[in-house]
């Protein structure tokens, strides 16, 4: 038996989909869910072997969601997105089905992902996850997992960046969050004029700056709102100053 | 040229007059000199109306090429030909017309270096007042291609903004109605009409004032339909009094700032929404303010108020020429979007 879950804050988009998936005996509908956070509950409870996922959701989009997720199961997307915007990441996913979309579309999508996992050649989700553009709220929040709970934090409330291995620490005014990201992706992500790279390690956002000051011959340290000293590299100094107009 | 008939004729009319005066104002310096009257009128009409036909030539030239300031040495040469020709002409008629009056004839020889400046300096005058008619002619011709030009661009802009609509929102509905044919086909027939009658009404093409009713109406059309996606998520209210029903909006103005409401109150929230629409009159303006619920914990501070509002600024802007007609707050957890219509 396969098990699946469907991901739609629309209702009778979920019913389309599970009208069409009546014609697959062997996939079985473990949950719907309308929101992401539902969907990262219901991912924990079931581990199901294929979601359909919509994009555009309450608080968290589809793809914040599956980046919440450990080892996520292969992914589905169902989705009004226009086609440039989707064929951005189309060889990553299994497939993504743009609405509204027929039932030979949508059993294509199923025939390619099961003849895909019986020779076990599926892209891993993890691997699209990283090379897919990101959407535009993605640029004003992180979603992150705080053991069960899920929390959105608005880049203002970052004070800095640190990298930590596989992950990157999210210092904010209540506590450090990680995430499984690289600081180049948070780079490229957060506004340049707001978040400065000063070192390998970290990155700074500017509003939470006190001053710069230094601290031997060509070492300098940032020293933040919250008296946290954060060390600058050359270059990161150069950048920064750059930034500042100094 | 844009000079209408009467126009022209105003201006030979005024050309002629100024002659007139001129020959008058010769014959009597020349009565004063001793001459008889025949003889100073005779003279007088010559020599202006030989000058008065250089002008006239000047005139038409610089109407067929408009010279520019750097080529002005070349209207001086030609308007000092033409007072050269005009000497020459006034002298040989003249010898014609008096050759049995020897005092005149020596005082026309003696008087012709005087002639020729005149000439010169009525030539001169033509010219310059040509030029400047020319020029200002011109430069209307432009300012008012320019305003056409910019009334076009911005009735274009005004459908524009108006057709403006998420492509989104007909995607997930016609996915809607694709649900509903398998389930509930009568529901489905339903839906498909209303969104056909909401297309027809953005299509509509005046870009007139409608009725706020009629608004409203169109509205509904839209509200019904997002209902049919969201479910049970979704509720309006709409607060509206007769009186000012009958008030004019601009056409499909309120829909851009629900849709935006809609979309800011259904993803920002999970749960139930509910988008309340009120009208109102604030002194001659008619007042329109949509609110919806939002998490000021995790809603992203809005830097500008997002698309779907700046269009519907920039189309008000455009309509009445202030900026200030939307206006957006935060009261605890709901948002409100204000649209001031003046009513004209």
């Amino acid at each position: 038996m396969i098990k699946a879950l469907i991901i739609d804050d629309e209702p009778l988009a979920r019913s389309l989909v599970k009208e069409y998936l009546k014609s697959f005996q062997e996939i079985q509908i473990m949950q719907e869910c309308g929101d992401g956070f539902e969907g990262v509950k219901a991912i924990a409870q079931h581990q199901p072997d294929l979601i359909f996922l919509d994009i555009q959701m309450p608080k968290i989009n589809g793809f914040e969601m599956l980046e919440l997720i450990e080892n996520p199961p292969a992914v589905i997307f169902t989705t009004a997105f226009d086609e440039f915007a989707m064929k951005a990441f189309e060889a990553h996913a299994v497939d993504y089905l743009l609405k509204p979309f027929s039932k030979e579309r949508f059993e294509k999508a199923l025939q390619k992902w099961l003849a895909l996992r019986t020779s076990q050649k599926i892209n891993p989700a993890q691997d699209f996850l990283d090379k897919r553009t990101s959407q535009p709220e993605e640029h004003t929040r992180v979603v992150v997992k705080k053991g069960t709970n899920i929390v959105i934090i608005p880049v203002n409330q970052i004070h800095y960046l640190e990298a930590y291995d596989d992950y990157v620490k999210i210092h904010t005014k209540e506590g450090m969050h990680l995430k499984k990201k690289t600081m180049s992706y948070f780079e490229s992500v957060l506004d340049a004029s707001q978040f400065v790279r000063v070192h390998r390690s970290y990155m700074i956002n500017l509003q939470e700056l006190t001053r710069i000051e230094p601290l031997e011959k060509d070492n300098h340290i940032a020293l933040m709102k919250s008296g946290v000293q954060i060390p600058l590299s050359q270059s990161g100094f150069s950048k920064l100053k750059t930034v500042l107009g100094i | 040229m844009t000079t209408s008939l009467s126009g022209k004729t105003k201006i030979l009319l005024i050309y002629l007059a100024w002659w007139l005066v001129w020959i008058l104002d010769q014959a009597l310096v020349l009565s004063q000199t001793g001459f008889d009257w025949e003889t100073a009128l005779t003279d007088a009409m010559i020599t202006q109306v030989i000058v008065a036909v250089a002008g006239y030539v000047i005139n038409t030239s610089m109407h067929s090429y408009q010279p520019s300031t750097r080529n002005s040495i070349y209207v001086v040469i030609w308007s000092i030909a033409l007072a050269a020709l005009c000497v020459e002409f006034q002298r040989r008629v003249l010898m014609q017309v008096m050759s049995d009056n020897a005092t005149y004839l020596s005082f026309l020889e003696s008087t012709l270096i005087v002639r020729g400046a005149f000439a010169w300096l009525m030539i001169t005058l033509v010219a310059v007042l040509t030029w400047f008619w020319v020029y200002i002619n011109d430069k209307q011709d432009s300012e008012k291609r320019k305003q056409d030009g910019e009334r076009l661009a911005r009735e274009a802009e005004l459908s524009n903004l108006r057709l403006q609509l998420q492509p989104h929102f007909l995607f997930n509905s016609l996915n809607s109605i694709s649900a509903l044919v398998g389930t509930e086909p009568d529901r489905a027939r339903t839906m498909i009409h209303q969104l056909s009658d909401f297309l027809r009404g953005t299509v509509r093409k005046e870009t007139t004032l409608v009725p706020l009713e009629e608004e409203l109406e169109h509205l509904q059309l839209y509200l019904e339909i997002e209902k049919v996606r969201f479910g049970h998520r979704l509720q309006t209210t709409i607060e509206s009094s007769d009186e000012i029903m009958k008030q004019k909006v601009p056409s499909l103005l309120l829909q851009p700032v629900v849709e935006n409401a809609i979309k800011f109150g259904l993803y920002d929230t999970v749960g139930e929404v509910t988008i309340s629409i009120r009208a109102k009159q604030e002194g001659d303006a008619l007042i329109l303010e949509v609110r919806n619920p939002f998490d000021p914990q995790t809603a992203q501070p809005r830097k500008g108020t997002g698309f779907g509002l700046s269009s519907v600024q920039r189309r008000l802007y455009l309509l009445y020429a202030q900026n200030n007609l939307v206006q957006t707050q935060q009261l605890d957890n709901t948002f409100i979007t204000t649209l001031r219509i003046p009513q004209v």
